[in-house]
């Protein structure tokens, strides 16, 4: 296990490395690099300190590793337009994100489980052609439409919902939360339940696929000949083979869920990093989108690691069965 | 993926045909995808305005209701934009761009990735490995992700669109093409070629390549519907078209202002036209599948 883990941070550090070398390299070739750290008021003087700060002067394989370095303590520049720390302005922006992200994990595994585990058992009725219909449109259609056709409906015609915002927080060890309000529940339902959609159509299609597989195993034709009762051979039997492949395919679609927070946030101005990234590209606050940049690449690396070790702890054939491509 | 096979596919392209068409939303998706087609391609000829030439576009007739008539005797019949474009020009062009988009970019993807998934199957060892690790790798980022950054390095543009979706989408195809490769490549047909003492290269591109084409188109149709919807995700968020140009996308991201006072037409109808597009894609894809029956 320890050996394990250990190859798979290894490989993660390669891939991390990588990503630094293409953001770099990315930076430099489309432009030049003073710009994009230095703001546009900054005159000549400014400009040679800024140069000899990000050692320009320098042959580039030693300017990555000033980068590097730079990189390695958190040092990505001032957002021009918020003049603060581009990195302190996106841990700023994360709770909201993290808040609408999770949401929409609980909205898609509260609403897709059932549904899901009800067209597996019932493939043939009119209820469970519904579903399926649903989640075939959930997934394909473009998220951004659904949520500009949800404030059509719930905020212009109906009136029930707010549009934008975040409205009322409160503050959870430091990190300021809207679910824990009325009115931010409120904020939040619209935003978190279109987030889901993409989600929730691909719990229901696993826990289909699983149900259709699971109930034809041996071991819940023995369960039932033991008579034990339907409800429990499908709350205890059922379920725990159901949940292995749902809780890996979630983990690796929550780097998805965090990418689509980008169009939800932009469209129902919900204050999160995506917003924030939107937003810095549309005034060029270079720093700002470097930094978002960096940011996402190192929290998909982790994201993906995480995943594979809890994969292989909830499946020992992954690590012991070597690799499979 | 490795344990892939399918069926062999029985009978002629014509009962191919008739099998595929015997479902009613098969025929109705064909329908309308066709009848898109037709409308986007002949787009300079339908239009009753050219949406891109100012002289025919007055900012005086912005934000009209559908049927409003334009004092020069033009009926627009969906309305105008928040900058006097007639509604219904700008979406025959929107579909044209949309489509021309997807299409370019799907075929671009499903060449490149193609080669990639014959050569790693054809050479096996370290070069299939590396060639699916870098798969994996692209893979394990959103799509949605990735073409964002793209855009955000190489800015506004078809040319530029059209690039990040290619390296967003090629990796599903050399994936699954190399999945068909290697059955493919383990069947008699295959020994019997080598038994010839064919080419290397002449086996893969003229006896597995034509064996991969059925579960490719299915791969192919999927992958077009996830372009448009992607390219009109990046459109929406302002990173893809120019505003010049606007894609099915950008004129629903250009009525989203006018969305809280009511003005739906100017986002909700693009919105409908792009949503038909991208279901009768998705169930032509489902459609295929079932025919063909590749296992994806």
């Amino acid at each position: 296990m320890t050996e394990f883990i250990i190859k798979r941070v290894l490989q993660a550090m390669i891939v991390l490395f990588v990503m630094t070398v293409l953001v770099f390299f990315g930076v430099n070739v489309i432009g030049n690099p003073v710009y994009i750290f230095a703001s546009s008021e900054c005159d000549q003087a400014c400009l040679t300190k800024t140069i000899a700060e990000l050692g320009l002067d320098r042959p580039l394989w030693e300017q990555y590793f000033v980068f590097l370095g730079n990189l390695l303590q958190g040092h990505l520049g001032n957002s021009f337009t918020h003049g603060i720390p581009a990195l302190s302005l996106i841990f700023e922006r994360l709770p909201a994100t993290l808040e609408l992200a999770f949401c929409a994990l609980a909205l898609a595994l509260g609403i897709g489980l059932p549904l899901g585990v009800w067209a597996g058992l019932r493939p043939d009725t009119f209820i469970s052609r519904c579903i399926m219909a649903f989640s075939m449109i959930a997934f394909s259609l473009p998220v951004f439409w659904i949520g500009l056709i949800m404030i059509l409906t719930f905020s212009v015609q109906l009136g029930w919902m707010p549009a934008i915002g975040r409205g009322d927080t409160v503050e959870v060890f430091g990190a300021d939360l809207s679910l824990l309000t009325p009115d931010g529940l409120h904020h939040l339902a619209m935003p978190a339940f279109t987030l889901s959609l993409i989600m929730m159509a691909i719990v229901i299609r696993l826990t289909r696929a699983g149900m259709r597989e699971v109930i034809f195993a041996d071991y819940i034709k023995f369960a039932r000949a033991n008579g034990i009762r339907e409800r429990r051979i499908l709350s205890t039997h059922v379920m725990k083979n159901l949940l292995i492949p749902i809780v890996t395919v979630l983990g690796m679609e929550f780097g998805g869920v965090i990418a689509f927070a980008v169009v939800v946030e932009s469209i129902f101005s919900w204050p999160g990093v995506g917003k924030m990234l939107i937003d810095a590209i549309g005034v060029l606050d270079r720093p700002l989108i470097v930094a978002y940049l960096i940011f996402v690449v190192f929290m998909f690396v982790v994201l993906n690691l995480l995943v594979d070790i809890l994969y292989s702890l909830l499946d020992p054939r992954v690590r012991l069965g070597g690799n499979q491509t | 993926m490795t344990t892939l096979s399918h069926a062999p596919i029985a009978g002629s392209p014509r009962e191919l045909a008739r099998r595929f068409l015997s479902v009613p939303s098969a025929v109705i998706a064909l329908s309308v995808f066709i009848l898109f087609c037709i409308l986007g391609f002949g787009a300079p000829w339908i239009a009753p305005q050219n949406p891109y030439d100012l002289r025919q576009v007055d900012i005086l007739d912005s934000l009209m209701p559908p049927g409003s008539v334009s004092y020069t005797g033009l009926t627009y019949w969906l309305g105008t934009d928040g900058q006097g474009r007639d509604m219904l020009s700008a979406m025959l062009y929107g579909i044209r761009i949309s489509l021309i988009v997807g299409l370019l970019s799907g075929v671009l993807a499903l060449v490149f990735g193609t080669f990639v998934g014959l050569i790693a199957a054809y050479r096996r060892g370290w070069v299939d490995t590396l060639l699916m690790r870098i798969v994996d790798l692209q893979l394990s980022f959103p799509t949605i992700l990735v073409a964002l950054i793209l855009l955000v390095i190489l800015g506004r543009g078809v040319d530029k669109i059209i690039f990040a979706l290619v390296v967003v989408q090629w990796a599903y195809f050399a994936r699954t093409v190399r999945g068909v490769a290697l059955v493919e490549g383990a069947r008699e047909y295959v020994d019997a070629a080598r038994g010839l003492r064919l080419g290397g290269m002449r086996i893969l591109f003229l006896h597995i390549l034509p064996n991969c084409l059925p579960t490719i188109l299915v791969v192919a149709t999927m992958q077009m519907a996830m372009a448009i919807s992607l390219e009109a995700t990046l459109s929406f968020l302002g990173l893809g078209l120019p505003p010049t140009r606007p894609s099915l996308g950008l004129l629903i991201a250009n009525g989203f202002d006018y969305l809280q006072s009511g003005r739906y037409w100017i986002s909700v109808l693009p919105g409908v036209v792009l949503l038909a597009i991208i279901i009768s894609a998705n169930v032509l894809g489902d459609r295929l599948r079932d025919i063909l029956n590749p296992r994806l």
